[in-house]
């Protein structure tokens, strides 16, 4: 092998640092075209609503023609959960409205998300975590929640009472839709 | 500012000294396009490194849900075709890379002077990639990728230690969810920690030896490798994010339909460079298997590997080293020869060709399917309870009178029961088909006292229902 030498026409120092430039740009600039596809891969979840909520059915309306006490109604609905599909039941209440048309509420309480349950002897919501209280119209009452109980978008068609389940934002004053 | 940062860096670092020991190599003869390829596969190594660490945020090594994730990825998952898309091609530019690299390694002889491990630790890892290729390939747990690692993993035929190593490799006697675990183990723990600390070994016994430079030692003096020879790999590194970047916006790879075991008419081909084997091992039958799947492929690997062994002295130009540079030559022109007559018996054959052109049809429609959520299994037991009663007419009459009878109402909408009515499940199990009519029509003294009424149905209707209860599940 021929003796290593450097040449003595080497790159000038302004020349080197011309093609460091050069280089670094490159790099950067590069890498930063690259960044965008596994940015927009990793943030994916971010922007798109992980749910996909249609109608779901909660009945014979007539059953809940005449109510003199909110009933609990269980129903089942889908969700898409990433690259799956689940089925999960939720819990809600249907109630007399003013018009006396049914009127449903989320079970979910508006503070931290606990389970609402009915309590018959004193006709009130009762939280059972944090002691919030609701009217039997959902109104708050008492207690640590920034709102009543949520309602939610129901309609009565070919004679069954239709409900459209949502979440909403916990611990703000004012009903907000999270998914 | 600026010089006062790096003034406290290399004080704390001795960042500087690193940077000269890195930039100032000297290359023998000056910077030159044939030294890219050993960066090139560096660079292609870190992409696979990166896209599939942002792949496994999809991924789940799984039976079940592998060919669902990776079909998110490839069809919901924003980007996540294109990503995908250059971790497959990448496998296939580190193979033709590390070709290029090897070629040029025996063409300038530069095995050659205190360079035996660094050849052999270069051998290590063309032997990992092709390991990497081996497991990656069955990961997305499609048609081709079951049925291609069927066929690869049954070519353990040595005796008395190949069934043995076969069950090892696969998790088991049948391909399998196990096969998928131990794969993707290997895919992204095992195998990126050994090629890592073999690329670590590599590079040091390479700096520790020096670049070879030309075979006929150039008249030009040598050249630091800042800045010519970087600027040199970086427009290779571009090159190959440009070609990859093309291929995976305008032909993203396909991902085909699930896994079927069932299919008995699948003709799994290999992906390209894996043809040749394929191919070599159809001239292999029964008790010579073991000579052409076993015997040959090992001589040949240790031959390779000996290379610098055997090809010894100090001659590093390729024509006064006819045999070392012609039996390479000659491997690789068998290989690809190999490879061209696999592609002819293909064509060649009708049915073969035929049934070649249904696949990648499948794969095609597939790939036009909308993305299909999984059904995830404990939340759909009632959904499935209820399809599975109505797919049997009896059962069908009988859930429909389940509700009729208000049964429901106590025993829950699908007979799991409820504060008010124990489940229903496994009654089955504890009375005879009889008893069970016999107790739903006239309940037993225990179940009067919780509640339970009798019914006044018809016989028909009766047995509808006992066969519905029974199949509750």
């Amino acid at each position: 092998m021929s003796e290593v030498t450097f040449s003595s026409a080497r790159p000038t120092e302004t020349r080197r640092s011309f093609l460091g430039a050069l280089i670094a740009m490159g790099t950067a600039t590069v890498g930063a075209i690259l960044a965008i596809p596994l940015a927009r891969l990793t943030l994916d979840p971010l922007w798109r609503t992980t749910t996909q909520i249609l109608w779901s059915d909660a009945g014979p309306a007539k059953d809940f023609a005449a109510l003199t006490a909110p009933v609990r109604v269980q129903i089942t609905i889908e969700q898409r959960d990433g690259w799956r599909k689940v089925l999960s039941d939720k819990a809600l209440y249907v109630v007399k409205g003013s018009d006396g048309r049914p009127r449903v509420l989320s079970a979910v309480c508006p503070h931290l998300g606990c389970s609402i349950g009915w309590n018959e002897d004193r006709r009130q919501f009762v939280c059972p975590c944090h002691n919030g209280v609701f009217a039997a119209d959902g109104t708050l009452m008492s207690g640590p929640p920034p709102r009543g109980m949520d309602e939610l978008d129901a309609m009565v068609e070919d004679g069954r009472l239709k409900v459209r389940y949502q979440y909403f934002r916990q611990l703000v004053p004012t009903k907000e839709i999270i998914a | 500012m600026i010089r006062r940062f790096a003034d406290w860096l290399d004080r704390q670092t001795g960042i500087r000294g690193l940077l000269h020991a890195a930039l100032d190599e000297p290359i023998p003869g000056g910077a030159s396009f044939a030294y890219v390829f050993g960066s090139g596969l560096l660079f292609l190594f870190i992409s696979q490194v990166i896209t599939g660490v942002f792949l496994a945020l999809y991924y789940v090594p799984s039976a079940d849900h592998a060919h669902t994730t990776v079909a998110y990825i490839v069809k919901e998952v924003s980007s996540g075709s294109f990503v995908r898309s250059i971790h497959v091609y990448g496998s296939s530019a580190i193979i033709i890379v590390l070709l290029l690299h090897i070629a040029q390694t025996i063409l300038f002889g530069s095995y050659k002077g205190p360079r035996h491990l660094l050849w052999l630790s270069g051998c290590v890892l063309f032997a990992l990639m092709l390991a990497m290729a081996f497991t990656g390939y069955l990961l997305p747990w499609d048609q081709k990728a079951y049925f291609a690692t069927a066929v690869s993993t049954n070519i353990f035929v040595l005796p008395v230690v190949g069934p043995w190593i076969k069950a090892f490799v696969r998790g088991g006697n049948e391909l399998g969810t196990l096969t998928i675990s131990r794969f993707f183990v290997a895919h992204v723990f095992v195998l990126p920690a050994l090629i890592f600390a073999f690329v670590a070994t590599h590079v040091y016994l390479f700096r520790r030896a020096g670049a070879s430079g030309a075979p006929v030692p150039r008249r030009t003096a040598a050249e630091s490798f800042y800045p010519r020879q970087l600027v040199m790999d970086m427009a290779f590194a571009a090159l190959l994010v440009l070609a990859l970047g093309a291929l995976a916006q305008w032909t993203p790879a396909e991902l085909g339909p699930e896994a079927n075991a069932a299919d008995t008419h699948f003709l799994p081909r290999p992906e390209w460079y894996y043809v040749p084997i394929f191919q070599w091992l159809k001239y292999w039958p029964g008790d010579r298997a073991v000579v052409g799947i076993f015997v040959i492929p090992t001589i040949v690997a240790l031959l390779f590997a000996a290379l610098p062994f055997l090809d010894h002295g100090t001659e590093r130009r390729p024509w006064r080293r006819p045999w070392s540079v012609g039996a390479c030559a000659a491997l690789m022109i068998a290989l690809v020869t190999l490879g061209v007559r696999s592609r002819e018996q293909d064509r060649s054959d009708p049915a073969v060709a035929r049934q070649l052109d249904a696949q990648r049809d499948a794969v095609r429609a597939y790939m036009a399917e909308a993305f299909e959520p999984q059904e995830s299994a404990g939340s759909l037991r009632v959904a499935n309870a209820s399809l599975a009663a109505v797919a049997n007419p009896l059962t069908a009459r009988g859930q429909k009178v389940f509700g009729e009878q208000s049964c429901d109402v106590c025993h829950g909408p699908d007979g799991h029961g409820s504060d008010s009515g124990p489940s229903l499940v496994g009654a089955a199990a504890r009375h005879t088909e009889g008893e069970l009519s016999r107790i739903i029509k006239t309940p037993t003294q225990k179940m009067s006292d919780s509640g339970m009424q009798p019914l006044d149905i018809s016989d028909d209707d009766l047995a509808a229902l006992t066969a519905y209860v029974s199949m509750l599940k």
